[in-house]
């Protein structure tokens, strides 16, 4: 198992926590209607961006999905700026004009969330071939959900990367269901190890619920790439705990397995871990908490205090 | 009468149409078990089974693809894009193999195919969930184009696309679902082609469509007492047009608003306008003026959203001006 650092631990949890935290903070705010519009909640599968994020260099790259709170977040992301930006705000990270589904901060690598699934693929794959080009060490981590395997952009992609050896990771979110279709009634492939094959690519398959997990999985996959060997699919399976927007009931799904899941809750799990290692104290896991809170409800009185964009703002931006 | 929303009226046509004709079938993303992404295909699932309701993977291009293909050989597959904004990623099945097939063929097909989708902007979802993109598909030779505003509408339409024999796509609008609207019982069809005149007048009309529709009667209403007398045409099919109609209103208050929600540039409106022109230039004691969205991406903040696109006051203001 991977072995994090005292410091690596805190800051893993922290992360977390400030993932789960704000996105139960947005639904809030989608429920008094301070929040507008969708909102794509990453809550329960924290453990995949921060395992993934924080094990590759700041100046990596990723893409992100429609669910993109989390990646951002992990990705060094300032949380007033994002929580601003989800808002519509003028503060926000993409000054208010992109919103939720298109969070992106190109100072940190983030190449940004994305509104259409498989969306992010060709970005991806594209600045992958940027940096072989200039014969740079950055990689590219592209995040996609199960759904967006099926998309055809997705076979594409992987192809063309795979044939160009790019250095490019594929991250397959695998949370069961795209929207209210599961897997097992929209993919063909039940295994999307077998998916790499089709393009002579390795692939693994891990727990995406425990963060130490995919962070073994990833630095090795990770290194892989930077090394020069070409893209490879990793597959983090996972879970998201709300609705996959707000109004979804949530009927395609037992309660059951709701449960099941929020047993494997991965926050609480690695901080018992984190405490039974000694990496942490239980009264280092609860003032991790307590800050964390102090800050989200920080960036929401920021965000909701922040001015809206000014009338000229529509216009602006198109060309340079 | 009684009075139902545009989503109930449109589940109904899909009902009765499914009921009538067992060659006719729903495909689409999250329409079975969940209902469609608006509710629209709630309970069908229920009613007529997996096979004829059937959720599809993210697979837009493939959804109608097989839509094509399944209507060549004599089924009327009903096919949902989520969002209008999703069609790029099958425009190249709609463009090269739906519109063209009958024509290439010489005539010797039918692709009697629906593939209904929605647009509009309003619920502040950004660049990628809010767009009007009407005015791709009506470049298409070979598909119709139908725009309802209303729940009355929507039903005679879209049960009249389903029984119709040319590829048809539907686009509603996500702002209009929950209006409602007098719809009669029992059986009706509403033909594609034909505008409709939803208030007379006499000093201007305004050529519109989609939630536009509803802007603009509320438009024509405050105008009224101002003293200006607003014919409100909505158009509801834009291809083709229905340039009788257009003609004939024109032809009696000599002076046309087009309000239309998409860009600007190349949007709906040039081929409107265009229309009028080739019609009834002679008649017109006025240019014609465009009341359109902005020529921009649709951006997330609320506030810069609605100023994106026509509002009550801009389609006051610009018929004041045309009216000077
Ligand atoms: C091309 C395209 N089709 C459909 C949608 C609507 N949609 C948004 S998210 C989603 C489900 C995506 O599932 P998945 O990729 O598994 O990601 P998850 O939501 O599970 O994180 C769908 C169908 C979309 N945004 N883009
Ligand atoms: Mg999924």
């Amino acid at each position: 198992m991977y072995e994090p650092s005292k410091e690596e631990a805190a800051r893993l949890l922290r992360q977390m926590m400030e993932i789960r935290q704000f996105e139960d903070k947005i639904m809030e705010l989608l429920a008094k209607n301070i929040a507008e519009g969708g909102s794509h909640l990453y809550a329960g599968m924290e453990a995949v961006a921060v395992g993934v994020i924080s094990s590759l260099n700041p100046d990596d790259y990723i893409t992100s999905t429609h669910r993109g709170h989390g990646h951002a977040i992990a990705k060094d992301g300032d949380l007033n700026a994002l929580m601003a930006e989800i808002l519509g705000k003028k503060t926000g990270v993409c000054k208010g004009k992109g919103g939720s589904l298109h969070l992106a901060d190109l100072n940190k690598g983030n190449l940004g969330a994305n509104g259409i699934v498989a969306g992010g693929l060709g970005i991806a794959t594209g600045a992958a071939l940027a940096l072989k080009m200039s014969k740079s060490s950055k990689i590219v981590v592209c995040f996609f959900g199960d759904g967006a395997l099926n998309n055809g952009i997705t076979h594409e992609c992987m192809n063309m990367a795979s044939l160009w050896k790019l250095p490019v990771l594929y991250l397959c979110e695998n949370n069961l269901y795209a929207m209210s279709v599961s897997i097992f009634r929209a993919c063909s492939v039940k295994d999307f190890k077998k998916r790499a094959a089709a393009y002579d690519m390795p692939a693994e398959v891990v727990d995406g619920m425990d963060v130490l997990a995919v962070k073994e999985a990833a630095t090795k996959w990770i290194e892989y790439v930077r090394n020069g060997n070409g893209p490879c699919l990793l597959v983090c399976n996972t879970y998201r705990y709300y609705g996959h927007s707000r109004s979804d009931p949530r009927v395609y799904r037992t309660k059951e397995e709701e449960k099941f899941y929020k047993e494997k809750d991965p926050i609480p799990n690695f901080a018992k871990i984190c405490i039974q290692k000694g990496w942490l104290t239980e009264h280092e896991v609860k003032q991790i908490e307590a800050s964390v809170t102090k800050a989200i409800e920080e960036a929401t009185e920021y965000a909701i205090k922040s001015p809206l964009p000014d009338p000229e703002e529509l216009y602006t931006d198109l060309y340079v | 009468m009684r009075e139902i929303t545009y989503r109930q009226a449109l589940n109904e046509a899909l009902d009765e149409e499914m009921a009538r004709d067992e060659k006719v079938f729903l495909m689409g993303e999250d329409i079975a078990i969940y209902g469609g992404a608006y509710g629209v295909t709630a309970g069908l699932l229920n009613k007529y089974g997996e096979d004829r309701v059937r959720d599809t993977p993210i697979s837009e291009a493939a959804i109608v693809g097989t839509g094509l293909g399944a209507a060549l050989l004599g089924y009327r597959p009903v096919v949902e894009i989520m969002y209008i904004d999703f069609i790029g990623l099958c425009m190249d099945q709609l463009n090269n193999q739906v519109a063209k097939i009958r024509y290439m063929f010489g005539g010797k097909c039918t692709v009697p195919l629906t593939i209904r989708t929605e647009g509009g902007a309003g619920r502040t979802l950004g660049a990628h969930h809010s767009q009007s993109l009407e005015a791709w598909l009506m470049h298409i030779p070979g598909i119709k184009v139908v725009m309802p505003a209303t729940p009355v509408d929507a039903k005679g339409l879209l049960k009249s696309s389903i029984r119709d024999n040319n590829p048809v796509v539907f686009i509603e609008h996500k702002m209009l679902y929950n209006t409602k609207g007098p719809v009669p019982d029992g059986e009706y069809l509403t033909p594609i082609g034909k505008a409709e005149i939803k208030r007379h007048g006499n000093d201007i009309t305004i050529l519109t469509y989609s939630r536009m529709l509803l802007f603009s009667l509320q438009a024509a209403e405050i105008l009224e007492k101002e003293g200006i007398s607003v014919e409100v045409v909505d158009l509801r099919t834009l291809l083709p047009l229905d340039r009788e109609t257009i003609r004939k209103s024109v032809m009696k208050t000599n002076r046309v608003v087009i309000v239309e929600e998409d860009t600007k540039t190349a949007g709906a409106g040039a081929e409107i306008g265009m229309t009028v022109i080739e019609e009834c230039f002679d008649y017109l004691d006025a240019p014609i003026k465009r009341i359109a969205g902005a020529d921009v991406p649709m951006p997330k903040a609320p506030n810069l959203e609605k100023l994106a696109i026509p509002s009550v006051e801009s389609i006051v203001e610009g018929i004041m001006e045309v009216m000077k």
